[in-house]
């Protein structure tokens, strides 16, 4: 079967019931996406399909032949990191590392859907035709990641310098 | 997972053939909720048709209606600058739903066609009617915090999960499906089952047959119209209780047109035709939204972790038409 990774054209075989994840992971070597919960609960699967954010783990590979796939392996250009990575490492983006490349894919993703103008159940208007990636916006559109060592201030911090409008708010953890 | 066959249909009736070739075929949207369920073997097809492939286009029409595509992807939807303005109960209750990541994928079809998330119904350690007929039902008695207040049976508690159902059950909406034996529609209302003694058989849908898109009526009050889940956190969580309403009102202030319905308390996205009576024609008063919550949760029955629900739907119902009374249409 044929697929494109991170620009690549690649060949694969493999059994039907293998998820995108494993296609990347255990039969094309780039181990950057994540297994976390294997259920679409967390995640750290998070890939880009044809530009837009989808948890790998729960795509059978078979139905993405022909799309063009991006991992965190294909978000540096030529060995120079994306703007996003350098802005994860300046501000403490993560701690054990594990949830970074799908919280990476995702905002990036993320950035596209807001400059697209897909909304979210906090935007307050809905038929606006550009949104603010406020606190509020930010928080609720990546709310399809976790981090289980709480880096979440960080994280906010590096999404907001790199694609927000307005600077981040922090707010003091119950 | 056990092994299946895969294959791509390229247009309704070529997906009804392909589907037709087997007795254990499973039609395949996003995945999101299929793909997990094979996993756990809770589904076991032998052949899988993909029909992401098939309608994936929002028709607005001229007298008013809209006819979606049943792969149009939930996140499409949600966009769509017409759903955004004619019927935002329908944007806002999607984007209430899982995360960017499954809206993305998930389809409309799919979306309808989602299984219980009842822990019980997953875990095969677990006894569960619905996944082995005539096993029990562990729920019952077990931790039923998520389970239903509203026409549950012995034989089954569960929800159903979905937020877009909830606010296309307020909307009308009717499902256009194919099958061997022909076209047909159903209401959205009456495709989902209450468990009764089967709650195995969830829906309408019979074998073989396929959501081929999903048809919104004109519907002047769904301008007014808003979606509110209540939840254990506030983002990315199944409802305890939702509430999609939309609103009419006369120049008197009385209630012209409404339409109610609520999710997270029933095996089906519960239309409240009783809280409807109840409102129309009469004023948009608090104490009168409050009345008709009472009238439509009189019938319902609290388990052990969830009697909480049962006034919680009824502030959630006052608290949503209350809003949706007071704002400017």
């Amino acid at each position: 079967m044929h697929f494109i990774i991170n620009g690549k054209q690649v060949e694969a075989s493999f059994d039907l019931r293998t998820s995108l994840l494993d296609l990347l992971r255990d039969h094309l070597g780039l181990t950057g996406s994540k297994k976390g919960c294997d259920q679409g609960a967390c995640g750290a699967c998070t890939v880009l399909a044809d530009g837009e954010r989808i948890n790998s783990c729960l795509a059978l590979a078979v139905q993405y032949q022909g799309r063009s796939i991006t991992t965190v392996e294909g978000l540096a250009d030529s060995g120079k990191l994306h703007p996003l990575q350098r802005a994860f490492v300046e501000h403490d983006g993560f701690q054990c590392g594990y949830c970074t490349p799908g919280q990476l894919c995702s905002a990036v993703a993320m950035a596209a859907e807001l400059e697209r103008g897909v909304p979210s159940v906090v935007t307050a208007d809905l038929t606006a035709e550009t949104i603010v990636l406020g606190h509020d916006e930010l928080r609720e559109r990546m709310s399809g990641n976790l981090c289980r060592c709480g880096a979440y201030n960080g994280i906010v911090e590096a999404i907001t310098e790199t694609f927000g409008t307005q600077p981040a708010v922090h707010e003091v953890a119950a | 997972m056990t092994p299946f066959t895969y294959a791509r249909a390229g247009d309704v009736p070529g997906a009804i053939e392909l589907a037709g070739a087997s007795a254990r075929a499973k039609y395949l949207g996003g995945g999101t909720n299929l793909v997990d369920l094979m996993r756990e073997t809770i589904e076991q097809p032998e052949a899988l048709v993909d029909v992401t492939g098939l309608s994936r286009t929002i028709e607005a029409k001229e007298d008013g209606s809209i006819l979606i595509g049943a792969a149009v992807t939930n996140t499409a939807l949600a966009s769509d600058r017409t759903v955004r303005q004619r019927f935002p109960v329908l944007a806002r209750a999607i984007l209430a739903g899982a995360s960017g990541q499954i809206r993305n994928m998930a389809t409309v079809g799919g979306n309808i066609l989602q299984r219980t998330r009842c822990a019980y119904f997953y875990d095969d350690a677990a006894h569960c009617n619905k996944r082995v007929p005539g096993a029990g039902c562990d729920a019952i008695d077990g931790f039923n915090r998520m389970h239903a207040i509203l026409g549950g049976s012995p034989a089954c508690v569960a929800t159903h999960p979905s937020d877009m159902c909830v606010a296309l059950a307020a909307l009308d909406a009717t499902l256009h499906l194919a099958g061997s034996g022909g076209a047909r529609s159903v209401k959205l209302v009456d495709f989902h089952r209450l468990p009764g003694g089967r709650p195995e058989v969830e829906t309408e849908l019979e074998a073989g047959e396929l959501i081929v898109a999903i048809e919104l009526p004109p519907l002047l009050c769904a301008q007014r119209s808003t979606y509110r889940k209540v939840r254990d956190r506030s983002s990315y969580a199944f409802a305890l209780v939702s509430v999609a309403a939309a609103i009419d009102l006369g120049d008197d202030g009385s209630v012209r047109d409404v339409r109610l319905a609520l999710g997270g308390v029933a095996a089906k996205p519960w239309r409240a035709w009783q809280a409807e009576a109840a409102l129309r024609g009469g004023p948009a008063t608090e104490e009168n939204f409050r009345a008709a919550a009472e009238a439509e949760l009189a019938g319902a029955a609290g388990l052990r972790h969830n009697t909480f629900k049962i006034e919680l739907a009824k502030r959630t119902i006052t608290a949503v038409l209350s809003e949706l009374a007071g704002s400017v249409a």
